[in-house]
């Protein structure tokens, strides 16, 4: 043999994640094939790297809450998402989202009592303005009207603003920026310059609260920062604008997914809007039934270890896609249903393990907010077209739509 | 069973504050300040709540940290 093989490869060769969903409202068609291969399926990601999979939900909480499992990109063997991703691993120093213990408990706990329900309780009338007034905007705008770019997009950056305590002066700005770093009509360069912006914008916000503290969550974060004599500006910045990846697009998606999903569902709209009570029940089902954050809930094994019988070595990737997960229908009876008095409340649509959400609340609270109201205001909102030709976000990290055009 | 005596307790060693044991059952359970971790009000929860707290132990609480005996 003249080329040794560094991987014999298995046969068949292992599928590549992410897979592509085949229908808007359903998972990707393969984790049913997956499924049937058993607790574990061996899989590669998309740069060949290999991992194992699972679409069963009690195997999912074994992989993601595993002592052994870690959440940093930057080690060997990370599932990427996309070619690259740990290259941008550089940018992310603050962010939460890919430490681990003990780093990663000194900074959850400095946030966790600010998100908790009964915080975020208190932010309702704040809530409820911005969500009302983005309602009276649509309102009174032209018809037909595209719900992700007239208001989904900019209630969550407002909510965003508002959490963070960015002053009004600059509202429109970050809104702008943000919005821009999002649409898929922003040239890559349009990009950039966004997220350029929306960093120096923090950056300044927090530079000033340095010298001036308030009783925003900025502040509290320096005072804790101080408390435990870690203040670092940049380490803050960071955390700020990951508080921002992860509360704004994903709420913006859920918006327009959800609104796309009740008009779908007329018999649960009908029953919800006679009812707004229900909301908890109809937010929490339709994060199961997106699960739009099916991508990210992956780890990497940092020793040998044993799952459900399988022998998975150290460096291998651990994939729980929790579209699949929150299909398994050992623990949602009938998963392909949207039902709205089902018992969803165990879904992993918000990850699980010591990263499970930390704004999930926030998150429940928005939503059942916006649904309520715009079936409330705008009863006979309908989609502006085939729902057919809607374009989905199929190769995002966050499922979503791109637009939703919508009329009453 | 359903009349059997369950004690319920949280690591706190463990539990990051995600708040999911009071989603499930919040006669039992509250978040503390500052650092959002769980407490128990009800270390014997009445048996109207005993199904909700075996959910959270089992299936729902991410970090693994609640505790049942009974």
């Amino acid at each position: 043999m003249t080329e040794a093989q560094a991987v014999p490869a298995p046969t068949p060769a292992p599928p590549t994640f992410p897979m592509p969903r085949a229908c808007p409202f359903a998972p990707p068609a393969a984790y049913s094939e997956l499924a049937e291969k058993g607790p574990l399926t061996p899989v590669v990601d998309v740069e060949g790297t290999a991992g194992w999979l699972t679409t069963r939900h009690d195997v999912a909480r074994d992989l993601l809450a595993h002592p052994k499992a870690s959440k940093n990109l930057l080690r060997p063997g990370f599932p990427a998402l996309f070619p690259g991703a740990a290259a941008l691993a550089g940018e992310i120093k603050g962010f939460l989202i890919w430490m681990d213990p003990p780093e990663h408990t000194l900074y959850r706990h400095m946030l966790a009592g600010e998100f908790t329900m009964r915080r975020v309780q208190t932010m309702r009338p704040q809530i409820e303005k911005i969500v009302d007034e983005g309602i009276t905007r649509l309102l009174d705008g032209p018809r037909p009207v595209d719900l992700v770019h007239e208001f989904a997009l900019p209630t969550a950056s407002l909510l965003i603003s508002e959490l963070l305590g960015v002053p009004y002066s600059e509202r429109d700005l970050f809104q702008h920026a943000t919005g821009a770093i999002l649409s898929h009509e922003s040239t890559q360069e349009q990009r950039k310059n966004a997220f350029i912006q929306v960093r120096g914008l923090l950056s300044r916000v927090i530079a000033e609260r340095t010298e001036n503290l308030g009783d925003d969550l900025l502040s509290t974060l320096i005072r804790k920062y101080r408390e435990a004599d870690v203040f670092d500006h940049d380490h803050l910045v960071g955390m700020a604008v990951m508080l921002l990846g992860a509360g704004h697009e994903t709420t913006a998606n859920m918006i327009a997914l959800g609104t796309l999903g009740l008009l779908q569902q007329p018999e649960a709209l009908a029953e919800f809007k006679a009812d707004p009570a229900l909301a908890p029940k109809v937010v929490d089902e339709l994060l199961r039934y997106f699960s739009i954050g099916d991508h990210v809930t992956c780890r990497v094994a940092t020793e040998d270890i044993e799952v459900r019988g399988v022998h998975i070595p150290a460096g291998s990737g651990l994939i729980a896609p929790n579209a699949a997960a929150n299909r398994d229908p050992a623990v949602f009876p009938n998963p392909d249903a949207f039902d709205i008095h089902r018992n969803s409340k165990s879904h992993l649509a918000f990850g699980f393990g010591i990263h499970q959400c930390l704004g999930q609340h926030l998150a429940r609270l928005e939503l059942e907010i916006v649904f309520t109201e715009l079936f409330r205001r705008i009863p006979d909102l309908r989609v502006d077209g085939e729902v057919a030709d809607l374009q989905f976000k199929d190769q995002a990290l966050f499922y979503g739509l791109h637009r939703l055009p919508v009329t009453w | 069973m359903g009349e059997t005596t369950m004690r319920v307790t949280v690591d706190h060693d463990l539990c990051v504050g995600a708040g999911q044991c009071v989603r499930a059952a919040p006669e039992v359970f509250e978040q503390r300040d500052p650092d959002g971790k769980s407490t128990v009000l009800q270390p014997v929860p009445d048996a109207q709540y005993q199904a909700a707290v075996r959910e959270a132990a089992a299936r729902m609480c991410p970090a693994r940290a609640i505790n049942i005996e009974g």
